[in-house]
């Protein structure tokens, strides 16, 4: 069986320039391959800098990789057909806030990727809309509702809403509770876990809060640097890291809940 | 689609009702928005108001008095010019001509503006920079003066005026446009649509368009006023429309000779012009506040 998602050393460089105009350090994503199959969590740590956001940005294909090749479901998905891979692979951005048009309603913003993206009629839509804003647990009336009129967890939802609203397979998540509240952040978690449970959705979740990591992911990614430190089960990796730094991050995490 | 009418309280405006609520709660913008409607009414049914041809002369009746004078005629309700030609008419029919010439100097320098903005802004490169830096460096000179020079080149005329009006508002909405949009395509709700799949054309009128509506309304009133004062001050200064056309300031030019014995000659046109830019500035000015509200709180 062929997994929902291979990577096959997928690299990333960005050379260093130092021009008149702008200065900008170089990145290189070392060689990274990894499999994910449906309704597997898959979890990508690391330090501020490593490379974490990228490898989700080069995912959904909003930056280009230098080499390496991404199959879904066995077929390779080219960097120049974005209909393919957005109507399989959705992303849900950090920040919800900015993620969503401020000058449009729910409606509109959750309308956008069908317009561009499937050929239902107004009808289609509109149903489709509404279904998909009770699966994340908002009300029909949100469709009227502009971004400010909504809360913090409430765009969260409207986030993942649209990210689900295509019937993805794979969801790439950056960072997706860090500006939430631990109580809207629990009710968050379950409700893509109810849904990743629901739908059969890979989940790509990138994060540096250790403990939601362990629990919600089935396998961690732990990246340094923009190379590959180690990678495994969660459980695993948790209780008998392999690696010095991965041995820092636990030990710290844990330091951290554990009563003294 | 499923029932939404489930309380008959629920109720949720359209984003063109709900700027109006938010317009309505300024009292000065409604007020505003009714002396610019009692112009526009002028504008548009001016010839079955106006009791008199404008250019109409009665010489019987040189220098009448306005009605309130204890010498004046309700016959000419603001009294007759030098040379008996009713001054309310004039104004009606002045008012007609200035505000409709500056109406349809506005909207077409808009169009021109927010397409050139749009494609400098969306685009990168040198060609993007050069437009901008050529309509940039022409914003460093007044609108009037760049009509003067126009005006010069093309020669005296209502219509050459126009024209140049229209060129010498269009580089500050390229340029404003280009910003906003610059500064849109920078957000990360843009990036969201482009990984949908989405062309430049549909980034631009789904994601840019939609958050541009306040700068647009500010630009378009500021516009507004500059074209009614530059179009009155070719008048006036005799570069713009010719006299006996009854526009505002050929009107103030031709009132001057005779201000000290009918001061009322230039008092009206001049507050015509000043309550027609006052009108269209708090208008303006309401409906930014009213745009920025409905997306705020």
């Amino acid at each position: 069986m062929t997994a929902l998602l291979n990577v096959e050393e997928l690299c990333f460089e960005q050379r260093a320039k130092h021009n008149w105009f702008n200065q900008r350090s170089g990145f290189t994503l070392s060689p990274i391959s990894f499999e994910l199959n449906s309704g597997e969590t898959l979890a990508i740590v690391g330090e501020n800098g490593s490379g974490k956001s990228l490898l989700g940005k080069l995912l959904v294909g909003a930056e280009k990789p230098k080499s390496g090749k991404i199959f879904l479901n066995g077929q390779k998905l080219s960097s120049h057909n974005i209909k393919q891979r957005c109507l399989n692979i959705r992303m849900v951005f950090q920040h919800s806030n900015e993620s969503l048009n401020p000058g449009i309603t729910v409606s509109k913003i959750l309308e956008e990727p069908l317009l561009l993206n499937t050929q239902l009629n107004t009808a289609q839509r509109l149903n489709k809309i509404v279904e998909t804003l009770k699966m994340v647990g908002l009300l029909t009336e949100h469709m009227y509702f502009y971004r400010h009129m909504l809360s913090d967890g409430q765009r969260q939802r409207l986030a993942l809403a649209k990210a689900l609203i295509l019937d993805p397979q794979v969801i790439v998540a950056d960072e997706p509770f860090a500006a939430l509240d631990p109580s809207v952040r629990s009710q968050t978690i379950n409700l893509i876990m109810q849904l990743q449970k629901d739908l059969g959705l890979g989940f790509i979740f990138i994060s540096h809060n250790l403990g939601i990591v362990r629990h919600i992911s089935d396998r961690a990614l732990i990246l340094k640097q923009g190379q590959l430190v180690e990678t495994g089960k969660t459980e695993v990796i948790f209780n008998w890291p392999k690696d010095k730094y991965t041995e820092k991050l636990v030990t710290s995490h844990q330091s951290l809940i554990a009563p003294k | 689609m499923p029932n939404l009418d489930l309380y008959q309280e629920e109720f949720h405006p359209s984003p063109l009702v709900h700027t109006w609520l938010e317009f309505r709660k300024s009292h000065i913008a409604v007020l505003g928005l009714w002396l610019l409607a009692f112009f526009i009414v002028l504008v548009i049914l001016g010839p079955l108001i106006a009791p008199f041809d404008p250019l109409l002369q009665n010489p019987n009746a040189f220098l009448v008095q306005p009605a309130w004078d204890a010498s004046g005629s309700i016959r000419y309700l603001f009294g007759t010019d030098s040379l008996g030609r009713d001054l309310l008419s004039r104004l009606i029919y002045g008012c007609r001509m200035t505000l409709g010439i500056s109406l349809l100097l506005v909207v077409i320098s808009m169009l021109i503006g927010i397409a050139l903005g749009a494609i400098a802004g969306m685009t990168r490169g040198v060609r993007s920079s050069v437009l901008n830096h050529l309509l940039d460096s022409l914003m460093a000179v007044p609108t009037l003066l760049i009509a003067i020079v126009i005006v010069g080149i093309l020669g005296i005329g209502l219509v050459n005026s126009m024209w140049a009006i229209c060129l010498a508002l269009v580089p500050q909405v390229v340029h404003n446009t280009r910003e906003v949009v610059r500064a849109e395509m920078q957000k990360e709700y843009v990036l969201a649509s482009k990984l949908d799949g989405a062309k430049k054309f549909h980034l631009f009128f789904y994601c840019v368009l939609p958050n541009m509506y306040e700068m647009l309304v500010v630009q378009g009133t500021m516009a507004l006023s500059i074209a009614i004062l530059d179009i009155s001050a070719l008048g006036f200064l005799g570069l713009g429309a010719q006299p006996p056309s009854p526009e505002l300031g050929v009107m103030l030019s031709e009132g001057l000779r005779e201000a000290y014995k009918s001061p009322w000659l230039i008092a009206l046109p001049g507050s015509a012009i000043f309550l027609m830019v006052l009108a269209v500035n708090v208008v303006g000015d309401g409906l930014r506040s009213a745009l920025r509200n409905r997306l705020q709180n």
